[in-house]
């Protein structure tokens, strides 16, 4: 950042992008003033302040408290979408899950976790997909755990409840019919669906133990490209202790291990691209 | 990358056509059934289709059986774009014979991820 763009910025800039960078580890640079100005203005107006400069004055010296946490529930980027990028769901349905099926025949227990699951449509695409293409499944005992920062996207998530942009985009129409039931301009999952999820709130950069049981596949997309390169280390380390030796795990589209963690080797598998512990059994 | 739209509404035609251009296809358009049917006859066969239900002389579903009746274009995909948005509608026009459905209106994504679910992307 140049001095002049430094100087030009707002006090409350500075105290926002603190706020967010310590307690969720997303990093916003100066570029990000307008996301900061359309996203946070309308928690100082929910809270009755006219400016956000004078809410950040109000707030600066209080505790943690609920403004500041609807100002970095503010900042989350939740953009998410039924079956999104295709190619990880081809991936676990052609090659990782009728591998796991095979390995896991005597425990019959699967665990799926989808980090970082915003509104849910990511864990919601693999039930889904273990409905219609694994019925085998259907006696095993399968955790499908969705976990976001976000309060506000877990009770989203949890009510399985979308509207009309949201079911236009990446799910199959067959699905669409089957599955959800349309109620006004809203379309519900249905229950069969839904019960097999579970949703909890959990920060990816404080410990997991409580939350988080050992998992056989991962989701971790598109959100490690708001951390800082120590921040990233740190949620891989932890992803290391809870995914099993011969799980596997899938990041974004933008996002790599490389030079973050070397413990992790990638793979391609069915156009997409997964991650496995190495000396992990495969 | 080829597109048939058929879509009777000029303001609608020039949305989706911009749209369908941004994603690499050639677009070839019609504005009813019957001038979709004469555009397959006279055209490259289109890797897609997508199509609008509610249209004058023979609508979209018709056109979908149509369609579907000509076995050359059995590779065609279809996409019903509709604002039709009851259930029934939806498995009506999936029983004629589209492979997908977008309800209207729809952002250029929602129109990608459907032809990426197509594989005609
Ligand atoms: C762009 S969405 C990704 C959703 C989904 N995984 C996908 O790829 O479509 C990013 C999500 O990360 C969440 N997030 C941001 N910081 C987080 C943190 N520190 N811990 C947990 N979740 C976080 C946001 O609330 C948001 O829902």
């Amino acid at each position: 950042m140049t001095a002049a763009v430094a100087e030009a910025l707002p006090a409350y800039f500075d105290f926002v992008r603190r706020l967010v960078a310590e307690r969720a580890a997303i990093v916003l640079d100066a570029t990000k003033l307008y996301l900061v100005d359309a996203r946070v203005m309308p928690v100082a107006a929910r809270h009755g302040f006219d400016s956000i400069a004078a809410m950040v004055s109000a707030i600066r010296s209080r505790p943690f408290g609920l403004i500041h946490e609807e100002i970095i529930e503010a900042l989350t980027t939740n953009e998410t979408s039924f079956f999104r990028d295709v190619t990880p769901f081809e991936a676990l349905k052609k090659t990782i899950l009728p591998e796991l099926i095979q390995k896991r025949g005597a425990q019959r227990e699967l665990s799926i976790w989808s980090a970082a699951c915003s509104s849910g449509q990511e864990l919601y695409s693999i039930a889904l997909m273990l409905r219609e293409s694994f019925p085998t499944l259907g006696s095993w005992k399968v955790n499908l755990l969705g976990t976001d920062y976000s309060t506000q996207m877990i009770e989203r998530a949890a009510s399985a409840v979308y509207n009309q942009s949201e079911v236009n985009r990446g799910l199959p129409a067959s699905y669409l019919v089957k599955y959800f039931q349309r109620q006004g301009l809203q379309w519900r999952l249905s229950d069969s669906i839904r019960t097999m999820t579970t949703w909890r709130r959990l920060n990816l950069i404080e410990p997991w133990s409580s939350v988080v049981a050992p998992m056989d596949v991962v989701f971790l997309r598109n959100v490690l490209i708001y951390f800082s390169p120590d921040d990233k280390k740190k949620v891989l380390a932890q992803v290391r202790k809870v995914l099993r030796p011969d799980g596997c795990m899938f990041l974004g589209g933008a996002e790599t291990t490389m030079k973050l963690d070397d413990s992790f080797e990638r793979f391609p598998c069915d156009g997409a691209v997964c991650y496995r512990l190495k000396g992990g059994c495969t | 990358m080829r597109a048939l739209l058929v879509e009777d509404s000029r303001a609608q035609r020039c949305v989706v056509r911009a749209m369908l251009k941004e994603l690499g296809f050639e677009v070839v358009e019609a504005t009813n059934g019957h001038d979709a049917l004469r555009a397959l006859e006279q055209s490259e066969r289109p890797d897609v289709a997508v199509v609008d239900w509610n249209m004058p002389e023979m609508d979209g579903l018709e056109f979908i059986r149509e369609l579907r009746r000509r076995r050359q274009f059995d590779s065609v995909r279809v996409v019903m774009a509709t604002s039709e948005t009851e259930t029934s509608q939806i498995e009506c026009a999936l029983s004629a014979g589209a492979d997908e459905y977008v309800m209207k209106p729809y952002p250029k994504d929602a129109l990608r991820d459907k032809l990426v679910l197509l594989g005609v992307m």
